[in-house]
């Protein structure tokens, strides 16, 4: 850590000697109709040891609507989703919520706060039912005793809220149920807590068709009943589906954040792998001077 | 994933009142899906009863050995109790045994040896069984060593301790009137049938109520002609049970165990007065049976141990505090122990170096498992104790009646552990399989 330390701080200081361009250039194109986004990170900086994984990266995610997270493996989208999370904090930068600064490292704040994150393997407990997983670790009582009704009326409402029909009782063991049944059901905790940032990691990576359809309108219902939703992909038909945003990672780097509808499939692959297309992304002198480090 | 698609069909459910039908059919179609629960040690049980009544009709089905068989079982069942608790968790207590051996020798010591009153030597024997639980789970949930190990060390450093606190090869008899009474004395016939009727009729009201509070709420319950049919066998059954053992069991075959298992204490065998009324140590069964169930399956710290049996990292993520209900746990199991250790006492009349010893923890460990708790952690219930108790009790009851060699009856309990452990884990990849 001691050594790394002054490298670290060089590093920063020559990527935000080009970055204004970037954030000039986020700011014009900002596609946002809402101009106010929920979460709001500005220059954030994260690394583990001397690898420095994240580098002045800007995200916005805006009430009512998706924001697709893409990068390449390695990118830092997990990084910079743990951050948000509050599983490790961030090096340096802001960290706005709901425009107000945020101090978030534990999860528990990052749940106060609203936000929920559904991680790719899910965590749920397949020897309980649906209703149990649903409010594990937080669960209805009266006095000491459970409150089961209560509990299942919650769960039952928050899936009809979510326009889930796909389960045949909230009774059901989990262990009965199929990917995409499971995947609605961590969503639908998700949900349960009056929470306003949704972050999903892959949800579709393991799903059939049919099941990956279902699961994308249940992320785009979300959005539509007025939640802010992160979503990590890999798959840009899924991306192109569901997100009103892109924000492309590239080596620790924020390519660019752009409205759905101002770029072509091509455009954020190439976006993905290059770390630009065009005009948009990261400039050569950046990625010469700054990524490969 | 490839299991019948699912439709987007709503499946009608509030106030759904289905009748019996379906609800065996949901029934039939849990246990294809893997959750036999303790199906198949009924059937075994009542399989073996068919079998050893057959063989030994005159001396198996009788009252006099079905109060045996109870008195037999019940330090098995509390051990095993409290091994649920353990096992729920994915884990493993061998040391249960000795913990019972330790409880009781702290106990026979400061009563017999200090001669303190029994309430405080009881109390002392306890809670003698919470600190080994403390002890053992601290190091398996801080230390994360693995149970197996930590009571393995146990197992042999309690049997140790034991010993220690005895004096080599001594036996420490007790003498207190209300610890013998436990195992060795009946409640009046009235008292039994009051405790058979209070019981149906808890149940019934508990079940009841449930069932109303979910209709009033709008939500799917079982039928109400399930319900009684429920209450009616559990009613049949309690009665059974109690009219066997209030008749006389005044022996006419000169039994081995008769005076010394049945007839109150200190009283020279073969100068017995009448025997009759269910044994007391039933209603500490009872008492555990309603008590940790409640915690189990209504409270959200038995939410909490069966999520941590199910999938340690949700339940870390769900903010569930994994070190201190696994800590827990091991108490609850200890403790436990220590009640068997107890009743073991009460049995015997002392205290030895055997107590708790040989196999009466392996014994514990198949009734838990054969009653159909997993040894994967997750799924299990209090009540497979009693009745997994009293599978492997009617085996060590039974077999001895119709064969002398006890290596058979060794075999055969392996057998059915085997079978029952088999059991499990077909089940369980059965679940996995209709997972997706």
């Amino acid at each position: 850590m001691r050594v790394a330390r002054p490298l670290r701080h060089i590093q920063r200081h020559r990527t935000w000697c080009i970055s204004p361009r970037m954030h000039s250039y986020l700011r014009e194109s900002d596609p946002m109709t809402n101009p106010s986004p929920i979460l709001e990170l500005r220059g954030v900086n994260k690394s583990f040891g001397a690898v420095h994984v994240l580098r002045d990266v800007d995200l916005n995610a805006y009430t009512g609507q998706v924001t697709a997270l893409v990068g390449d493996n390695g990118a830092g989208k997990s990084t910079l989703i743990k951050g948000v999370a509050g599983i490790h904090s961030f090096d340096s930068g802001e960290y706005l919520f709901e425009g107000k600064s945020a101090s978030v490292h534990e999860p528990r704040q990052a749940n106060a706060l609203g936000i929920e994150v559904v991680y790719q393997d899910l965590a749920l407990c397949d020897n309980l039912d649906v209703v149990h997983n649903m409010f594990l670790g937080r669960e209805e009582k009266k006095g000491v005793v459970l409150d089961e009704i209560t509990m299942e009326r919650r769960a039952k409402e928050t899936l009809a809220g979510l326009s889930v029909r796909t389960l045949q009782s909230v009774r059901q063991q989990v262990s009965s149920l199929s990917g995409g049944q499971r995947q609605t059901v961590a969503i639908a905790r998700a949900v349960l807590w009056n929470s306003k940032l949704v972050i999903l990691d892959e949800p579709t990576a393991a799903l059939g068709v049919a099941q990956t359809e279902q699961v994308l309108n249940l992320v785009r219902r979300l959005a539509d009943n007025g939640l802010a939703v992160i979503l990590i992909s890999h798959n840009m038909n899924d991306v192109f589906e569901v997100a009103d945003n892109i924000a492309c990672l590239y080596l620790g780097m924020m390519a660019a954040q752009v409205h759905k509808k101002d770029v072509t499939h091509a455009q954020v692959v190439e976006l993905i792998t290059s770390g630009r297309s065009g005009d948009l992304g990261v400039q050569p002198e950046v990625l010469s001077n700054g990524a490969i480090a | 994933m490839s299991a019948p698609q699912i439709t987007d069909v709503d499946v009608p459910e509030a106030g759904d009142t289905a009748g019996v039908g379906r609800a065996l059919g949901d029934y039939f179609k849990r246990v294809r899906g893997g959750d036999v629960g303790s199906l198949p040690a009924i059937l075994g049980l009542i399989v073996l009863v068919a079998l050893f009544s057959v063989l030994e009709s005159s001396t198996f089905f009788t009252a006099l050995n079905f109060a045996n068989l109870l008195n037999q079982g019940t330090a098995i069942i509390v051990l095993a109790m409290g091994l649920v608790f353990v096992l729920l968790l994915g884990e493993i207590d061998l040391s249960a045994g000795f913990a019972a051996g330790t409880s009781a020798a702290v106990l026979a010591v400061t009563l017999t040896k200090w001669g303190l009153a029994w309430p405080l030597a009881l109390g002392a024997g306890l809670l003698t069984g919470t600190l080994i639980g403390l002890l053992l789970g601290i190091l398996v949930a801080r230390l994360g060593i693995p149970s197996f190990v930590v009571t393995l060390a146990a197992f042999l450093g309690l049997q140790g301790v034991m010993l220690l606190i005895i004096g080599e090869g001594g036996t420490i008899p007790i003498q207190n009137d209300f610890l013998l009474a436990i195992m060795n004395r009946n409640m009046p016939v009235w008292t039994g049938w009051l405790l058979a009727a209070v019981v149906v009729v808890g149940y019934a009201a508990v079940t009841l109520r449930a069932i109303k509070s979910r209709r009033s709420a709008g939500l799917a319950s079982s039928s109400t002609t399930v319900w009684t049919a429920k209450v009616i066998s559990i009613a049949v059954m309690l009665g059974v049970a109690v009219y066997l053992l209030n008749g006389e069991r005044q022996i006419v075959r000169a039994g081995k165990q008769t005076c010394v298992v049945m007839g109150p204490p200190n009283e020279p065998v073969g100068c017995i007065p009448v025997i009759q009324g269910v044994p007391w140590a039933v209603l500490v069964v009872l008492v555990l049976l309603v008590g940790l169930t409640f915690l189990l399956s209504r409270t959200s710290f038995g939410r909490h141990v069966y999520a941590v049996g199910g999938n340690t990292e949700a339940a870390r993520r769900a903010g569930i505090k994994v070190s201190s209900i696994k800590i827990t746990c091991f108490m609850i199991c200890s403790t436990l122990a220590a009640v068997a250790g107890v009743l073991l006492a009460s049995r015997d009349n002392s205290v030895s170096p055997t107590t708790g010893g040989a196999q009466t923890l392996l014994f514990a460990v198949g009734a838990a498992v054969i009653g159909g708790t997993s040894l994967f952690g997750g799924r299990g219930r209090v009540v497979d104790a009693i009745v997994g108790g009293l599978v492997v009790a009617v085996i060590a009851n039974g077999l001895p009646l119709i064969t002398s060699q006890s290596g058979i009856q060794y075999v055969v309990t392996g057998g059915v552990l085997l079978v029952a452990a088999s059991v499990d884990a077909l089940s369980r990849r059965r679940t996995s399989a209709s997972g997706r």
